[in-house]
């Protein structure tokens, strides 16, 4: 049997890690953690420093902040309000990127269709977040499924655009590929065409759960009895500072755990392919 | 399975590696064009041209047809139309049998690069397909990607991605088997390598191939049987059997005496 000989292109690899290996070594001292803790106690440091001049019972410090969490801790309302808030940003997250995939890819393949749904995806794109929220609570009441619709509504436009530009980029050759050798619909939805959305799915993802979630928050105070939104509309009733800024601390960490342990890894996994 | 192959060796340097008339071979499909006319729409400033005319073709099961012929004089467009991936033309394909299973060895591998080797190869074989499946193993090794079947396309070679677009097209043997310019742009030794291995996977299962390619020496070295294609009239001028044995076929003198034969002095 023959063996081909393979020409290796190993050199250019090699060539490649040594860029790279110099890179970090370039990076002085502290790492990438280090940098991060630093620059945070930098800007606790300062604000501990702002609130000790200000003597202000709307600019708390540090502490107070830290024993408002811990207050809220301990008597489980941060468990339970931040938990309802994270199920409600996460089902209008799915449902957001779901439809917002199926119509961007419609839209990218199909340039009728594109070009009759432009307008309507630049209306919705530009509707604010709170005419569309007080829309479906007048028009659904306030229940739990019109908080969803209204946030999954502000996300599903945003979806839509990333992917369509994903989708306009699909590769023909592959198309002709999947059709040779008779992929099918699944198979070809699953193995061709989502793979190349990858990046702009990614890319949809990031953007979407940062913004979700400030949305849920105004979902919350405006038309729901539990979450961080409505411990928040408490808080402003109260003028309870050092709580407002417990539960946004609590929430921003939540959420890069989120970024860190989810989003993160995804990312490398869909693009372990690459060189 | 193995002795019929031999038999079908036997037959092919019985008929001096000419298209001899051999029907009855299973597995490999006839292939009837008729192309009357296909004409590429005009595109801003220029204006639209036909890029085939009257082509009337029969291809015979188990033959190995060379199309060559000048870049632009629609080697390629005559492959997709065979192959279903362009419907705009006027004329007719026929096939018998009817509808036989095809694959493509495309001019770039065309292999999806979120997935391995041997996940590309698999991925062409249908669900219901377990004798298919079971020779992917096989076909790894005959290709010698074995040790890189778990690599993914762009981290191999352009030479071993090209393989593994063979190994695809061959796993599923196919009854129709369409190659537009497999080789180009890979070094020498290594085009020559894959050629060889093409021919042996060829007289391992012959079956009805039809390859695309402006390298006079390849479509010789190749082929039964060579049609010539003219730019200028976008029809087949010229279509002759190849007189080389296999044995001949690696012979230089004998290639390039017969390359005088059919193309005229160089």
């Amino acid at each position: 049997m023959a063996h081909v000989s393979t020409p290796s292109c190993s050199t250019s690899r090699h060539s490649r890690m040594r860029a790279s290996a110099a890179k970090a070594v370039a990076t002085p001292g502290l790492g990438r953690l280090g940098w991060t803790l630093a620059s945070i106690t930098v800007l606790v440091l300062l604000w501990a420093v702002t609130a000790a001049v200000l003597q202000s019972r709307v600019f708390p410090g540090p502490l107070a902040v830290l024993h408002a969490l811990s207050h809220e801790a301990r008597s489980g309302a941060l468990a339970h309000h931040v938990l309802v808030t994270l199920a409600r940003v996460l089902v209008s997250f799915v449902v957001a990127m779901i439809v917002g995939t199926a119509i961007g890819l419609a839209l990218g393949i199909n340039r009728t269709a594109d070009r009759f749904f432009d307008s309507w995806l630049i209306f919705f794109l530009n509707l604010p977040a709170l005419v569309i929220i007080i829309l479906c609570y007048v028009w659904f009441g306030l229940t739990e499924a019109a908080a969803i619709t209204a946030v999954a509504i502000n996300k599903i436009p945003n979806v839509a655009v990333q992917v369509r530009e994903g989708a306009r980029g699909l590769s023909k050759d592959l198309d002709e590929m999947a059709l040779i050798y008779r992929f099918g619909t699944w198979r070809k939805l699953t193995n061709v065409t989502l793979p190349q959305l990858g990046p702009f799915f990614m890319a949809a993802a990031r953007s979407g759960l940062s913004l979700v979630w400030k949305i849920v928050l105004v979902v919350e105070l405006l038309g729901r009895s539990d979450g961080v939104g409505h411990q928040l509309h408490v808080a402003f009733q109260l003028f309870d500072v050092p709580s407002i800024l417990a539960y946004a601390i609590a929430f921003i960490a939540v959420v890069q755990v989120i970024e860190i342990v989810l989003l993160q890894p995804l990312d490398a996994r869909i693009n372990r392919w690459r060189r | 399975m193995n002795d019929l192959g031999a038999a079908r060796r036997d037959t092919f340097e019985a008929a001096g590696g000419a298209g001899g008339n051999r029907i009855g071979i299973e597995h490999a499909a006839r292939v009837a064009v008729r192309i009357a006319e296909k004409t590429w729409p005009a595109v801003g400033r220029r204006d639209a041209r036909p890029v085939l005319r009257d082509v009337v073709l029969d291809v015979e099961p188990a033959s190995f047809v060379v199309v060559t012929g000048p870049s632009g004089c629609g080697k390629s467009t005559l492959l997709n139309i065979v192959a279903g991936l362009d419907h705009d033309f006027t004329g007719s394909i026929g096939f018998t049998p009817p509808a036989p299973r095809l694959a493509f060895v495309f001019q770039t591998p065309r292999l999806l690069p979120w997935r391995t080797v041997e996940e590309n190869i698999r991925l062409a074989v249908p669900d219901d397909d377990a004798a298919a499946a079971a020779r992917i193993p096989d076909m790894l090794e005959a290709v010698g990607l074995t040790e890189a079947r778990h690599a993914y396309p762009e981290r191999i070679s352009l030479g071993m991605q090209r393989r593994a677009a063979l190994a695809r097209a061959f796993v599923l043997e196919p009854d129709l088997l369409l190659m537009d310019e497999p080789f180009v742009s890979l070094d020498d030794p290594t085009a020559q390598a894959l050629r060889q291995l093409l021919m042996e996977l060829w007289h391992r299962r012959p079956t009805t191939v039809i390859f695309v390619t402006h390298d006079r020496t390849e479509a010789v070295t190749l082929g039964t049987r060579i049609l010539r294609m003219s730019g200028a009239n976008a029809t087949i001028e010229q279509d002759e059997p190849v007189r080389l044995s296999r044995g001949q076929r690696a012979d230089r003198a004998a290639v390039e005496a017969e390359q005088t034969r059919i193309f005229g002095p160089t």
